[in-house]
């Protein structure tokens, strides 16, 4: 909502108050003010000039020569626009004039004839082009006669206003009229105001017998009252009310139009106007529309309608779109002379659902759909005679022809003044609450603590206790509430064991050198299926797609953070970044309906991916890319610190290379793969080798069991021994460590692979692996003998179960 | 015997003194205190001296050995020191030469805002609760006053899965969970950080997904200045000791009396500049205390049972906080942003 400071002034004194100050006020008090605008900054000296001579320009076809008087000399100005003609009263820029864009005017020469200033056009002077009347678009703006020759052009076209601009909340539709921000500003600055009544003076003849109101639909058009009024004369209207407009963003047409736009600004109701000769009956019928019926609207355009759409009709054809839009058909013109003037109240959904479905939402429209005053509609029809009688000629004929089922009973709200102050924490006494129900204008009774007020029908907002609550504490001033703690039994906040945690797996991979990434949860729809680890597949393979997606870039949820992580590696890489090592922490959406009939599970999992050089070259060390080994420690470790044993398997998976991946499990359930990507996938991405890993991060921390005991620190020492092996190069050590670790129970402790050999001096297709295996009894110094006897048990198993022979 | 020990001692003096490595010192060692050295060959001769004599002897030989001992160890002493000495000095390196690096990531920018908002209520006895991000119709909206119909649902246009599922708009319906399992009774103090989704287009100030950390107190007699009061400390803490804080009128469907909360601008500390667009004033977060019917829903009786809440948007904060231009800043994970606040 737009607020002309001009316009307000006519309804409360803000004469005490800077724009920007009032402006806070309102802001801290009521409404947000989003801006504080001036029309036109600081032009002076633009003045009412009288064009006394126009002829054409001697050496231009299209430039004239005037002689424009202002009241105290005459001067010579050379004028380019296709409307300028002697006898007009224009506005002229004298030199000397800066004009809004620091356009600064010099007397000068034009084709060799001097100009003496500029006769200007309202886009010149600052009004925005969308809001100049259309005659006046293409060319200089012309005053109506009776404005005084030298007067101050800008005070006459509004341009030493000061618009604010409303951020109004769904609940403070009242102010979507300029008499309910002046009930606001009057309470916020302790003012009075009660708005005029309108003035009409009528024929005799009575409404009801030139028209009859028939409604069908109550609920939806609880009240409607049509006007009639004879002998109008469709001409501009007058200055003032076109500068209203224009402050208010609404562009001024006719003064049929304009004054029932500048009513609807006013008061806040939406009228309609309609040629009453053309309107085909003397009876107006509201009913719903029939199915596949159509309208031809004001803007041209055809509308197929249904039942959920209500019309205004003549009885048998359909004259406008109720509170939305009026028909083609009796649209006021230059030859209307007689008027049907409607003054309505529409169900707020009933004009929603029309405005929605056909996409049209108007000034009229926003008022309707938030409800407008019961108290006011019939009032606004008046003004809107009023006005017409005054600026367009018009007779108005006695009385509305009404239908009226509206109940325009104020609500009362019930409160007790200890309330108030225990759910505020304020210490208000009753004249506090007692004035600022005045100022509020609201009527209230009391009795004893109890105050029953009764709310105006413009404040449709105010139903519970609770709204009165606000009304007070925003008119008593927020700064003015104090500041406390709560009280209430104290609580210990803190982490969860299962946030703590959270936390800690994140810190970990960061020490391990890994940065977090946050991705989208939306992705596409072949990113939704793209490395999804095997435990997430089991568990349910249907991604989510949204039922409208805004783009396919985001239409499924997730199955594995891995796509949209590798897609910022590859954003990366083509910026020059190519040492990237990532990690996350989030949520993948498993499904197992064709269609979700549930709410998916979602699993938090940490998913890392690692490009580029783990070693970077400098003067102490090689350059090394990142491999399989780097990101299985970096896993590894998070086993320490969760104090867990995980498994790794050799495994085949889609889009990963089928030599270095592992799925890993944990107590013998899947939860996640470690690998390199394949490298046709890598290439499709530009990325050098890249490897990644998966992991169901739910499991591992759920799982985890807090140390609450103390394991005594050995006291006796350890017996370290090696043994080499020659196995089949297809041989995995982490079997034979679980062979070595099964036989030499219970005394060996650790079991630890120190070197892996292949080539020169062993069989083709055999390798050796180094073992370092400790031995420990905790209370007692182990003897050599019963050490070597459980080695020899060893090599006899490994022998067994993995042919390993003891390399020589 | 008497003038034959002085000899000695000047003797093996003067070569300790002459020695030049610990090699001759032990040899000097051997020769004159050793079994088979002068001094304990006289002290073994010393039976043929008087028996006046013999103690005065005795005690001389000790002394001269003692004498010729101390002075090697301090020689030995003065030799390993120059021997270290001139070890270290050829150990010495360019200490200036950069260290083995040593690769250490870091938190995102938006996790360690959520981990400071996180800390700073845990710090007031607030608990974290989470919830699932997929949300039913109910929870999302029914629960928090936004029935169907409503128009207030058109502020936050959603991505709906199905009719009774969508993408959660807000972290609200964490705070329905959380209340509807106390049975109306217990008092909540919560904050749910989390991810929430909007039908929005991505561009420097929107973003189809983003952040948000909600909070809710509800306890019987819970007054609106406690929200203030709370609202004021975290103000404080996260922002700085020198900013103001001011609550406005809002509205929100769930919160009845419903209010913004500014902090007065760092920038220009309240006198106006082009961050807080003249105001003076940043815009925060929302606040109100909790609707009646958001109460009534969970169970609790609003008669007895009073309630704050209030919502903020970490990515604004980290935007407010750092300068930050675009939202998408944050989701597009470029290296060069993720290590700029590796610090904070
Ligand atoms: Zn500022």
């Amino acid at each position: 909502m737009l607020v002309s400071l001009n316009w307000l002034k006519q309804y409360v004194d803000i004469s005490d108050h800077e724009p920007n100050e009032l402006a806070e006020l309102i802001t801290k008090t009521g409404i947000e003010v989003e801006s504080v605008a001036s029309i036109a900054e600081n032009i002076t000296g633009v003045v009412v000039g009288f064009v006394e001579a126009c002829s054409p320009h001697p050496n231009a076809d299209k430039l004239s020569v005037c002689q424009v008087n202002t009241g105290q000399e005459t001067y010579q100005i050379v004028c380019g626009a296709p409307n300028i003609a002697s006898g007009q009263k224009v506005a002229v820029a004298l030199p000397d004039t800066t004009l809004p864009g620091n356009f600064k005017i010099k007397q000068t020469e034009l084709r060799g004839v001097t100009s003496n200033g500029m006769i200007c056009s309202l886009q010149e002077l600052g009004v925005a082009e969308k809001d100049v009347p259309k005659a006046f678009v293409d060319g200089i703006f012309v005053f109506p006669d009776d404005v005084e020759t030298g007067a101050n052009a800008c005070k006459l076209l509004n341009l030493d206003d000061v618009i604010l601009e409303l951020g109004l909340t769904p609940n403070r539709s009242d102010c979507l009229s300029m008499i309910g921000v002046a009930y606001e500003v009057a309470a916020i600055l302790d003012q009075d105001f009660k708005p005029e009544a309108p003035r009409v003076s009528t024929k005799e003849e009575s409404a009801a017998d030139r028209i009859q109101v028939q409604v069908e639909d109550p609920e939806a058009n609880p009240y409607y009252g049509a006007f009639v009024i004879d002998n109008i004369n469709v001409a501009p209207s007058p200055l003032w009310m076109r500068n209203r407009l224009t402050a208010a963003g609404i562009r001024p047409i006719n003064n049929v139009v304009d004054i029932t736009n500048y009513v609807l600004l006013e008061y806040g109701q939406p009228l309609h106007a309609f040629d009453y000769d053309r309107f085909g009956s003397k009876e107006v019928v509201v009913l719903r529309a029939q199915d596949q019926e159509t309208i031809t609207t004001l803007d041209g355009q055809e509308r197929t309608l249904n039942a959920d759409h209500l019309l205004i009709t003549n009885g048998k054809e359909p004259m406008a779109l109720a509170g939305v839009m009026g028909g083609a058909d009796t649209e006021v013109q230059e030859d209307t002379t007689t008027i049907l003037l409607e003054s309505a109240y529409f169900a707020p959904s009933i004009v929603r659902q029309s405005s929605k479905d056909h996409g049209l939402r108007s000034e009229s429209s926003i008022r309707f759909e938030k409800g407008v005053d019961p108290n006011r509609v019939k009032q606004a029809g008046m003004k809107a005679c009023e006005l017409l009688q005054t600026y367009a000629g018009g007779q108005v004929i006695d009385g509305a022809a009404e239908f009226d089922h509206l109940d325009r009973s104020e609500r009362t709200v019930q409160v007790e003044l200890t309330h108030v102050n225990n759910r505020l924490g304020t210490h208000l006494q009753e004249d506090e609450i007692e004035h600022i129900l005045r100022r509020l204008q609201f009527q209230f009774e009391k009795d004893g603590d109890l105050y029953t007020v009764s709310v105006p029908t413009r404040r449709g907002d105010i139903e519970l206790f609770e709204d009165m609550l606000e009304e007070f504490a925003r008119l008593h001033g927020y700064d003015q509430l104090p500041y406390t703690l709560p009280g209430g039994a104290a609580q210990a906040g803190g982490l969860t064991l299962y946030q703590q945690l959270k936390r800690n797996v994140k810190t970990y991979f960061e020490g391990a050198g890994l940065d977090e990434t946050i991705t989208y949860s939306l992705t596409t729809e072949s990113r939704s299926d793209q490395l999804v680890s095997p435990d997430v597949r089991a568990r349910g393979d249907h991604p989510v797609r949204l039922s409208m997606p805004m783009s396919e870039e985001h239409s499924h949820l997730r199955l594995s953070m891995l796509p949209e992580m590798l897609a910022s590696l590859t954003y990366n890489v083509a910026r020059k970044q190519h040492d990237l090592a990532y990690f996350e922490l989030g949520s993948v959406f498993i499904n197992d309906e064709a269609t979700l009939s549930k709410q998916p599970y979602e699993q938090l999992r940490a998913a890392g991916a690692i490009t580029g050089k783990w070693n970077s070259h400098d003067w102490q060390q090689e350059n090394k890319p990142v491999d399989f080994f780097v990101v299985k420690g970096i896993i590894e470790g998070l086993e320490d610190l969760l104090d867990i044993t995980l498994n790794y398997e050799q495994a085949k998976l889609p889009d990963m290379h089928p030599g270095r991946t592992a799925v890993i499990s944990y107590k013998n359930e899947t939860i996640g793969f470690v690998g390199q990507i394949h490298p046709n996938l890598q290439a499709e991405l530009d990325l050098k080798e890249t490897f990644v890993f998966d992991l169901n991060a739910e499991a591992l921390i759920a799982n985890y069991e807090k140390e609450e005991t103390f394991q005594t620190i050995p006291r006796y020492p350890s017996v370290s021994r090696d043994i080499a092996l020659v196995v089949d190069e297809s041989a995995a050590a982490s079997h034979i460590a679980a062979t070595i670790f099964a036989t030499g129970r219970p005394l060996i402790r650790d079991v630890r692979v120190f070197d892996v050999y292949q080539g020169e001096h062993l069989p083709e297709g055999k390798k050796s692996l180094a073992f370092n295996l400790l031995y420990l009894d905790p209370n007692r110094t182990l003897k050599d003998k019963e050490v070597e006897e459980a080695h020899q048990r060893i090599l006899e198993a490994v022998k067994g179960e993995h042919q390993a022979e003891l390399r020589s | 015997m008497k003038e034959r020990l002085l000899e000695l001692k000047e003797e093996a003096l003067r070569k300790v003194e002459e020695a030049e490595d610990t090699k001759s010192l032990q040899d000097i060692r051997v020769s004159y205190l050793g079994k088979k050295g002068p001094i304990t060959e006289m002290l073994r001769g010393m039976g043929k001296l008087s028996a006046e004599e013999r103690p005065v002897i005795g005690q001389l030989a000790n002394d001269v050995r003692e004498e010729i001992a101390n002075a090697l160890d301090a020689k030995m002493k003065k030799l390993e020191d120059i021997a270290l000495e001139r070890r270290m000095a050829e150990e010495t390196i360019d200490v200036t030469l950069p260290g083995r690096p040593v690769e250490v990531g870091g938190p995102h920018l938006l996790t360690s805002i959520l981990e400071e908002i996180e800390d700073l209520f845990i710090g007031m006895g607030f608990e974290i609760k989470e919830g699932p991000e997929v949300e039913t119709d109910y929870y999302n909206f029914e629960a928090l006053n936004l029935p169907k119909g409503h128009p207030a649902r058109d502020m936050q246009d959603s991505f709906y899965i199905t009719e009774e599922l969508l993408l959660r708009t807000h972290t609200s319906p964490v705070q329905a969970r959380t209340m509807g399992a106390k049975d109306g009774s217990e008092p909540v103090k919560m904050i749910c950080p989390g991810k929430v989704y909007r039908r929005d287009t991505d561009d420097a100030t929107h973003s189809h997904q983003f952040t948000q950390v909600e909070g809710l107190l509800v306890d019987e007699n819970v007054r609106m200045s406690d929200l203030k009061g709370v609202l004021n400390k975290f103000a404080k803490q996260m922002f700085g000791s020198d900013r103001e804080i001011r609550l406005r009128p809002s509205f929100f469907p769930f919160t009845e009396p419903s209010v913004e909360m500014d902090i007065s601008c760092k920038m220009c500390n309240g006198a106006g500049c082009s961050v807080c667009k003249g105001t003076g004033w940043i815009e925060i977060l929302g606040a109100g205390m909790v609707h009646p019917n958001v109460l009534r829903m969970a169970g609790y009786d609003p008669e007895t049972y009073s309630g704050f809440a209030f919502g903020m948007g970490p990515e604004r904060i980290a935007m407010l906080k750092y300068g930050i231009d675009d939202i998408r800043h944050f989701y597009t994970n470029d290296i060069r942003f993720l290590k700029q606040y590796h610090k904070v």
